[in-house]
This record gives C-alpha cells, structure tokens and sequence, in this order.
C-alpha cells in the first residue's frame, strides 16, 4: 500500500471535521473522495499536505508513518496538490509558474532558458502540451489546469491530489483532463481527486470513497457503483426525482432585440443577438464560457453597454436604465461569479441577505433588525444553509451554502424575471436539488428564468427551450424534449447543425 | 545666467538621490504587495539620525551607518505592523510619518537644544568625488563628476534591483510573493521572512536618502525638510510602476523638476510659486501616465491595504 491515512480524527472546537476516517490508495491508482459540501473532503486532503495537523490518527507512507507540518514537508514526500482555486501568478509565464519553488539556476542567477526546456520536456513526456513561454493570465483555464498538473509532476510527485479539478473547465477541457489523468496514472503516478461531479468520478476513478459529515459512508470500485447509489450515500436520503410539468409560457416578459455589444477586438463581443423569455418558461442559454455569454447577462441587467439594438422587460424599454431601475421593474439575478458579484466577503450571512432588500426592510430610514433576520432565518432553514449562525461572515461559509444563500436572496424577491447564472457551479447534489427545485417551482408559479450554463446536464435537465451561444452569437435554438448532449456540444464548438459535423 | 546649464544638470542628480534612493526602497515594498506609504517618515529619520550620527562620532560615514541603523528599526515597526499584526499598510505608513515628524522635532530639542534646525560650522558633511577620466569629459563630465558617493551608490543599486528583481531566484521568489502570496506559501517559499526583507532593505534605503538629504545636500537638519520628498518618491515608484530602472527615470523627471524650481528663484520669480513645480509635475505626470499597466499597479496597490 502507497499511503494509508488510518483512523483520521479533526476537530475544530467542538466540531469535527474528520470522525475517525480511514483512506488508503495504492499505487497507479486513481482514488475519488466525494461528498457534500463541508463533508470533510478538503479537510482530509489538508492534513495529508500538510496544511492541518490532525488531532489523531496517524498517515504511514509506504508503510512508514510520517507527519508533515507544512506543505513543503509533504512535496519533499513526493506529494503535490492541485487547489481548487488555482494557486498560479498570472503575470509570470507558464514556464516560470512551473518552475517555481525549484528553479533551475546559474550560481545566483535564475537560468529562464533552461526553464523553459525542462518544461517543454516535462510537457512532451506526459502528454500535455502548453506554450512555457507564454503567461499565465493569457491562457484558458484549461490551459491553467495543465499548468497546476504540471507544476506539481515538475515537483516529483508520484501522489498528487486534485481538489474539484473540473469545477471551472468546459466539456472539451474536462474531457482532456480525464484522459491526461488515465495516463499518467499508466504510468504509474497516483492520483486521489476530490469531486461531486459523479459522473466524471465513475467515468475515470478506479475506487471511490464517499465522506458524510466527517465520517465515510461508503468505499468501493467504481466498476460495482451508480450515481444513484453514491448520491445516497453522500446525501444519506433518496434524493427526489424532479418532476417537470409541461410547460405553459404566457406572454412575453422578456424581449431581446437585435442587441450587440462591439468588443475592443475585431470581433464583436455580442453580434445581433434576439431571444425572449415568457412566463413560465426557462430559457436556458448553453455555450462554452467566455463566449458572450456574461455580456449579454450583464446587458439585460444594465451593468453593460449596448451598443445598439433593444431590450424589453415587461414592454418597458430598459437599455440604458440604471440597475436599480431595472431591478425595480422586476429583475432578480443570480451572478455567475458568487465572489465578485454575489456577496460581500466580510460581511454576515444577515447583511448579504439583506442586499437588494433593504428598501422594504426599513423604517424611516433604519433598518428593521428583527424582521430581517426572521426573513434570513427562514431561507437558512428552507434551503439548508449550512452556517454557524447569522452573523456568520459569508466568507467562511462553503461555496455550496453560499451559493444556496444567494438563490434564497433573489428568489425571495418575487420578481417576473429571473436571471440565473451557472446557479449550480461548484455545488454539491444536495445544493443542486434544492436549487433547482426551486428555480422549477418559480418557473411553475409562472416566472420567467433566463438560465445560463456551461453545464449541459443542468440546462438539459431546467429548460423549456435551449439556445446556443458561440463567439457573441446565438448559433442555434433547440426544443429540450428533442435536444440532446451531443447536438449541443457540436453547436457550442462552433460546428453546424445540420453539417456533417462527426461525432467522435 | 541660463536656464538650462551644466551646473542645473549637476543639481539634478544630486537633488535625484534622496528620491531614488526612497522610491526604490518604494518599489521593492510594493513588490512584495506592501504599499509603503511611510517612505516619507522613513527618510525623515535617516535625515536626523545621520546628524545625530555626525554629532556624537565626528565620522561621516559612522554617521551614514548610524542613519541606515535607526531608520531601520524604525522600519521594521512598519514590518512588524503591517506583517506581522496584519494591519492596514496604509495607516501603518501614515502613522510612521506623524511618529518621525513628532520624534525628529523632539529629539532635535533634547539633543542640540534648539529649535527648528540645527547647524553647526565644523560639521563635516559627505565627500564630494572627483572621477578621474569622466571629469575630464566636457559638459559631461561636469554633470557626472564631483558627487558625493551614495549619488553613484543609488545609480548602481537601481541597476542592481533590476538584475536582482528579474534575473536572480531570490528576485523571482520576492516577485512572487507579492504577485500572489497564498500561492507562494503553498510551495514553500517564506512569504513573511521575504516581506519582512523587503521592508529592512527599504529601510536601508531610506536611510541612505536621508543621510544625502542632511550630509550631501546641504550639512544640517532642519525639522520637516525632507519636505514631501518622500511623497514624490512614492509617485515615483508608481510611475516606474515598481521596475527599478522605471523608477529610476521617474525620479530623474522629479530631480529634474526640483533642480529647475531652484534655478527659477534665480529668474525672480517668486520663491513659493517656483517650490510648486515639483508637485505641479507630479499630477501632470498622474494624469499622462494613467494607462491601463498603471491603473492595475494602483489597484494591486489598493488590494494590498488589506
């Protein structure tokens, strides 16, 4: 056995983190850890690299029990981590963010030249090509993932931990990555990947260990399981079969006009985009990211420019309204990037609640303290959210509950329009059924949802109608009883519908 | 009398050094993602105790290691606070500069028993060097010659960080630290030993700018006469967007200005209206300088004070 974690226990005050959890990997082998949110997955993965000290239980190592008090005692031991938010320097190239830790050098002076071959060596022998020269910031994310992957083969790692590693790739990308981590673990490195991303784990992990709240569940080979049964296992319940009701869209609450939006590029960034969302109806907007699709949300909800054409909520021209305006006429919106646009870090789960609804929420002037937090209160306990208390600061709430937080907010805020952006990303199966159970029971109530998605399963599963979007245009639009996985991802390529466009 | 002369030129570099000096110890801070703001109180210091330094041992250079000594200790209060208490780096800064402000006036009194400057005859300031070779090159060799020694010394360590920031492991370490110190830690690299080396050496820096500020330009000290000097190289560490020899051309276009502030009093123009130009510079350069590259040094600039 490479590595034995035996009997880990992790107690932070009078939580615990870790109850007595017992993983082991052998080598060549890829091992998933899944579990919700907070289950202790990355707690687990922390104290192996070094990161936590557990306060028992003991990890041997080729038989050797070993301990490490910081990251670099666990590289020296040919461990190397891959964080789920990339720990890279966008300014620095490829080759230098690789390198780095271990740079090859002449007496003092760092040797780039010979940094930049290691890397290129390093990237023809594992099959995973990138441009060393090239930086960082300039590169897509799946680009960056290699690079992690890289950094951390680069180091001498023979166990390496990836921690979500496919939450921000696009289909192509997480195809690529699964397929790279099959090799390398051909050739003998062992991986242990932290994800709750189901299908992926039983597509490409040998066993499989499941963690619910801090104690494991279950562990088996991923041949002998299903998603049905992981997911129980990680929830601990059956989780609920949506039911979809047929749809019945009334009149248009949302009309897109012709809008485009000139990039600084040569291409436009939005190119004579039409669409529009009625009552009782999910739009769901499928595309790799990065194709138009944060523009045209940031349009509809006024935080960007257009530079021509119209678009109508509820009749009412709303080009170039503020955003107050139109979130007053009745638009709600989950942000895509919950961080920068969804809350304030440092401020409590009742203050990030109360953003958007402070208007109602006062008196004279004054906030009304009680009132809010029984509203607060009250989403915590419908959608689950996992938090200390109130005043928790949303900071230290996981990615899930936050999220789960934010749908609670714009929900709450009854509007006839409704934007939801990536509303699942980086959630786990239990945050998923709630939230999309929610973004249902609003549609059934006879909202109007504009969901966009770089997840195909999601905008399959939610919408009525699907629309395409590749390099600022809409590409295609498909009925979601006959459209399937395939048709979308060749339009998302930017293939053609009805071309000759093989599937592979 | 002309304007633009030899000896104006001269002055330029001399009145450069102090700012260099500061700026660069600016840049390093700001490499390592802590916006020193106190570069002014820093110089101040070095200004005084290089006096202080002169007085008690009657050596000039004990004194310039003597200066380099307490503004030192004094910037590792500025360490201390923003690393270690994890302070906002801007407050921390703003404070030191009252702290030198208040605690060179004060100490001016309890030592020399004056107020206001302090000035003494027999006091022997920095040696001015004769370069042999260069000092015999016309116009050229009178700008450059006849320095005193930390004029030469800033020139060389401006070109020095350069090499030591973009060609050196240690360089890339430090670049890397300030670029994105979560990550750095994750690989082992010791973030705080690197910040808290980063603020010694700025404090060297300043030291040395001080000292040339009380025994190169002119041999006494007077209170507050580093005179916003330390704000000008703050400036200049933004122009330069923190690349040394940006710095460095950003501090000369300051000097420059200072020295022409000084030439102009001789065309009678008013004293205080001439005394503006500096800072008058300042906010033009601001203004032309606002690209997209400097922007983004500003708001790592703000990301940093925490």
């Amino acid at each position: 056995m490479l590595l034995q974690m035996d009997n880990i226990t992790k107690s932070y005050g009078s939580v615990a983190a870790n109850s007595g959890v017992s993983f082991n990997l052998q080598k060549g082998e890829i091992h998933a850890l899944i579990g919700e949110n907070g289950a202790g997955k990355t707690t687990l993965m922390r104290i192996l690299y070094g990161m936590e000290s557990p306060t028992s239980g003991e990890i041997r190592l080729n038989g050797q029990a070993v301990s490490f008090d910081s990251p670099a005692a666990a590289i020296a031991n040919k461990i190397g981590m891959v964080h789920q938010h990339f720990m890279l320097f966008p300014s620095f190239t490829i080759a230098e963010n690789i390198v780095i830790g271990r740079e090859p050098s002449k007496t003092v002076g760092f040797d780039r030249k010979k940094a930049i071959a290691d890397v290129d060596a390093l990237s023809k022998r594992y099959g995973m090509p990138v441009d060393p020269a090239q930086k960082v910031e300039e590169c897509s994310l799946g680009v960056q993932q290699r690079v992690e992957i890289l950094k951390v083969l680069h180091q001498g790692a023979e166990i390496i931990i990836l921690d979500e590693p496919t939450g921000v790739l696009t289909p192509l990308e997480v195809k690529e990555l699964l397929i790279a981590i099959k090799e390398l673990a051909r050739q003998g490195k062992s991986f242990i990947i932290i994800s709750h991303k189901l299908q992926e784990i039983i597509e490409v992990a040998d066993r499989i260990t499941v963690l619910r709240d801090g104690k494991v569940t279950g562990s088996m080979n991923a041949a002998d399981t299903n998603e049905d049964e992981l997911s129980r296992l990680m929830v601990g319940r059956e989780l609920v079969q949506l039911t979809r009701k047929t749809a019945a869209p009334g009149k248009p609450v949302l009309e897109v006009a012709d809008i485009s939006i000139r990039g600084n590029r040569t291409k436009p960034t939005l190119d004579g985009i039409s669409l529009h969302v009625k009552e009782g109806e999910i739009v769901g907007i499928a595309g790799i990211s990065g194709n138009g699709q944060s523009e045209l949300i940031g349009a509809i909800a006024g935080l960007a420019k257009i530079d021509s054409g119209s678009i109508k909520l509820l009749g009412q021209e709303t080009a170039g309204a503020s955003v107050r305006t139109i979130r007053e006429r009745g638009l709600a919106h989950i942000p895509e990037d919950r961080y920068q646009w969804g809350v304030a870090k440092d401020a409590t789960v009742t203050e990030n609640g109360l953003m958007g609804h402070a208007n109602k929420q006062q008196k004279y002037g004054l906030l009304r303290g009680a009132s809010i937090r029984e509203m607060v209160a009250e989403w915590v306990k419908r959608f689950g959210i996992k938090t200390g208390s109130l005043s928790t600061k949303a900071q230290y709430l996981s990615g899930g509950n936050l999220q789960k937080l934010i749908v609670a907010r714009e929900l709450a805020q009854l509007t006839p329009f409704l934007i939801a952006a990536e509303p699942t990303r980086g959630v786990d199966v239990g945050a998923m059924e709630i939230i999309h159970g929610e973004l249902l029971k609003k549609r059934d109530e006879g909202g109007a949802i504009l969901l966009v998605s770089s997840e195909l399963t999601e905008i399959l599963k939610l919408s009525d109608r699907i629309l395409v979007m590749y390099e600022g245009r809409i590409v295609g639009e498909l009925a979601s009883q006959s459209a399937t996985e395939e048709q979308i991802s060749i339009l998302m390529a930017g293939g053609k519908r009805h071309g000759k466009a093989e599937t592979t | 009398m002309e304007l633009f002369d030899v000896s104006l030129f001269a002055s330029m570099l001399r009145l450069v050094t102090p700012i260099l000096l500061a700026a660069l110890g600016g840049a390093i801070c700001a490499r390592v993602g802590l916006f020193n703001v106190g570069l002014e109180g820093l110089m101040l210091t070095g200004a005084f105790s290089a006096i202080v330094g002169n007085y008690y041992t009657g050596n000039v250079w004990l004194a310039v290691i003597f200066a380099v000594l307490c503004t030192v200790i004094f910037s590792m209060l500025f360490a201390y606070m923003s690393i270690h208490l994890k302070a906002n780096v801007i407050v921390v800064g703003i404070s030191l500069n009252f702290l030198a402000a208040g605690l060179t006036t004060f100490m001016l009194r309890v030592i020399f028993d004056v107020k206001g400057a302090y000035y003494n005859k027999d006091m022997v300031g920095l040696p001015k060097w004769d370069i042999p070779l260069l000092r015999d090159i016309p116009w050229l060799g009178d700008v450059l010659s006849g320095h005193t020694p930390l004029v030469y010394l800033a020139i060389v360590l401006a070109i020095g960080l350069q090499l030591f920031f973009f060609k050196t492991v240690t360089g890339f370490r430090l670049l890397a630290s300030g670029e994105n110190p979560t990550a750095a830690r994750s690989l082992g690299i010791k973030v705080t030993r690197i910040q808290y080396g980063a603020v010694l050496l700025c404090g060297v820096l300043c030291g040395l700018a001080g000292a040339q500020l009380s025994l190169g330009n002119v041999t006494m000290f007077t209170e507050g006469m580093t005179a916003g000097r330390g704000f000008i190289a703050l400036v200049a560490t933004m122009l330069g967007q923190s690349n040394p020899l940006g710095v460095a051309a950003s501090s000369l276009l300051f000097g420059l200005m200072d020295a022409l502030s000084l030439r102009l009093q001789g065309f009678s123009l008013p004293t205080h209206f001439t005394m503006m130009l500096p800072y008058v510079v300042t906010i033009v350069a601001m203004l032309i300088f606002k690209n997209k590259s400097y922007m983004q040094e500003a708001r790592k600039a703000n990301e940093s004070s925490r």
